[in-house]
C-alpha cells in the first residue's frame, strides 16, 4: 500500500505513468510530488511506485 | 500622469524601514523575484512586492490589456490595448519608482523559461491556464534547481475567501489557492478572491526572503 492524495492505494510496482493514466489524470495539467520531491514529467514513465510512498498529485485548475 | 515631485530614494527607503524594519527591508532590497503572467494574480503580486521594496522584479507576459481585465487586474482604463508588460511597468514606476524592473513582452515556454528566469531567486507562477501552470512547475523544479516556486491553483468564483490558503508541497514548491475552483466551470471571477490568492503568493515570497520557510 501507498498513499496517494491521502488515500491508501494498492499501486506498488506500477509506474507513475500507468497509475496516472488509470486514475484518469491529464498529464499536462498536473504536478506530482513523491516523498517530498517533485517528479519531473519526463520521469513519469520510469518512476516505479513503491510500498510506503507518499504521493500527491496536484491537479491544476484554470484562473489567474 | 501628474508632474508633482516624487519622494527621493532615501525618503522611500526610510518610510519602508519605518513600516517593515531595517533588517527586513534590507533583505527585500537584495531580492530578485520573477512574476510569470501579469493578469489577476501577477499584476497584484507585482504591486505588492514593488510596494514592499523588492530589489528587482522580472515581469513577463505576452498579452495585451483587455477591457474585461480591468475588474481585477492592476491596469487603468486608458491602458486597454497596451501590452501588459509595458502597461504594468508604467503603473509600477508611479507606485514604486526605485525598484529595478525588467519586463519581457513574450510568452514563457519550456524552451525560454531558463533564460528568462535564471536571475530570479524566487519565481511566481501567475498564469491562468492549467497546462501553463503545470509546465512552469516542471521546468522550474527540474531545470532551475536553485529557485523556489510559488504557484497558484483555484481562486475563481465567489466561495469564501477562507478556502484560499498556502501549502508547502516540497522545500522549493509552495501552492496557494483553494485547489479546486476552476474558471472553466463557468463560475466567474471575483476581484477580491483573485487578489486574496495573489496576496497569499506575495506574502509567501516575502516570508521566504525573510527566511521563513513554513507555509
Amino acid at each position: 500500500m501507498l498513499k496517494i492524495n491521502g488515500e491508501n492505494v494498492d499501486a506498488a510496482g506500477k509506474t507513475l505513468a500507468q497509475y496516472l493514466a488509470e486514475a484518469g489524470f491529464n498529464q499536462v495539467r498536473i504536478a506530482v510530488e513523491r516523498n517530498g520531491e517533485i517528479v519531473p514529467k519526463a520521469k513519469y514513465g520510469e518512476t516505479v511506485l513503491a510500498e510506503g510512498d507518499c504521493v500527491e498529485v496536484v491537479n491544476f485548475v484554470g484562473g489567474g | 500622469m501628474n508632474c508633482r515631485p516624487v519622494p527621493s530614494r532615501e525618503e522611500i527607503l526610510a518610510a519602508l524601514e519605518k513600516k517593515q524594519g531595517s533588517v527586513a527591508t534590507a533583505k527585500l532590497q537584495a531580492a530578485v523575484v520573477a512574476v510569470c503572467g501579469l493578469g489577476g494574480l501577477g499584476s497584484n503580486i507585482a504591486i505588492s512586492l514593488a510596494r514592499s521594496g523588492i530589489g528587482k522584479l522580472i515581469l513577463i507576459d505576452f498579452d495585451t490589456v483587455d477591457i474585461t481585465n480591468l475588474h481585477r487586474q492592476q491596469y487603468k482604463s486608458s491602458q486597454v490595448g497596451l501590452p501588459k508588460a509595458e502597461a504594468l511597468l508604467e503603473n509600477l514606476k508611479e507606485v514604486a519608482p526605485y525598484v529595478q524592473y525588467e519586463v519581457h513582452n513574450e510568452k514563457v515556454t519550456a524552451e525560454n523559461a531558463v533564460r528568462l528566469l535564471q536571475k530570479a531567486d524566487i519565481v511566481c507562477e501567475a498564469f491562468d491556464k492549467a497546462d501553463a501552470k503545470s509546465m512552469l512547475v516542471d521546468v522550474v523544479l527540474e531545470q532551475l534547481p536553485q529557485k523556489t516556486l510559488v504557484a497558484a491553483s483555484g481562486m475563481a468564483g465567489f466561495d469564501s475567501g477562507n478556502a484560499i490558503r498556502t501549502r508547502k508541497l516540497t522545500e522549493r514548491f509552495y501552492l496557494c489557492g483553494d485547489g479546486k475552483s476552476d474558471v472553466d466551470q463557468g463560475i466567474g471571477l471575483s476581484a477580491p478572491r483573485v487578489m486574496l490568492c495573489a496576496a497569499h503568493q506575495a506574502l509567501t515570497v516575502i516570508r521566504l526572503i525573510l527566511g521563513e520557510k513554513d507555509a
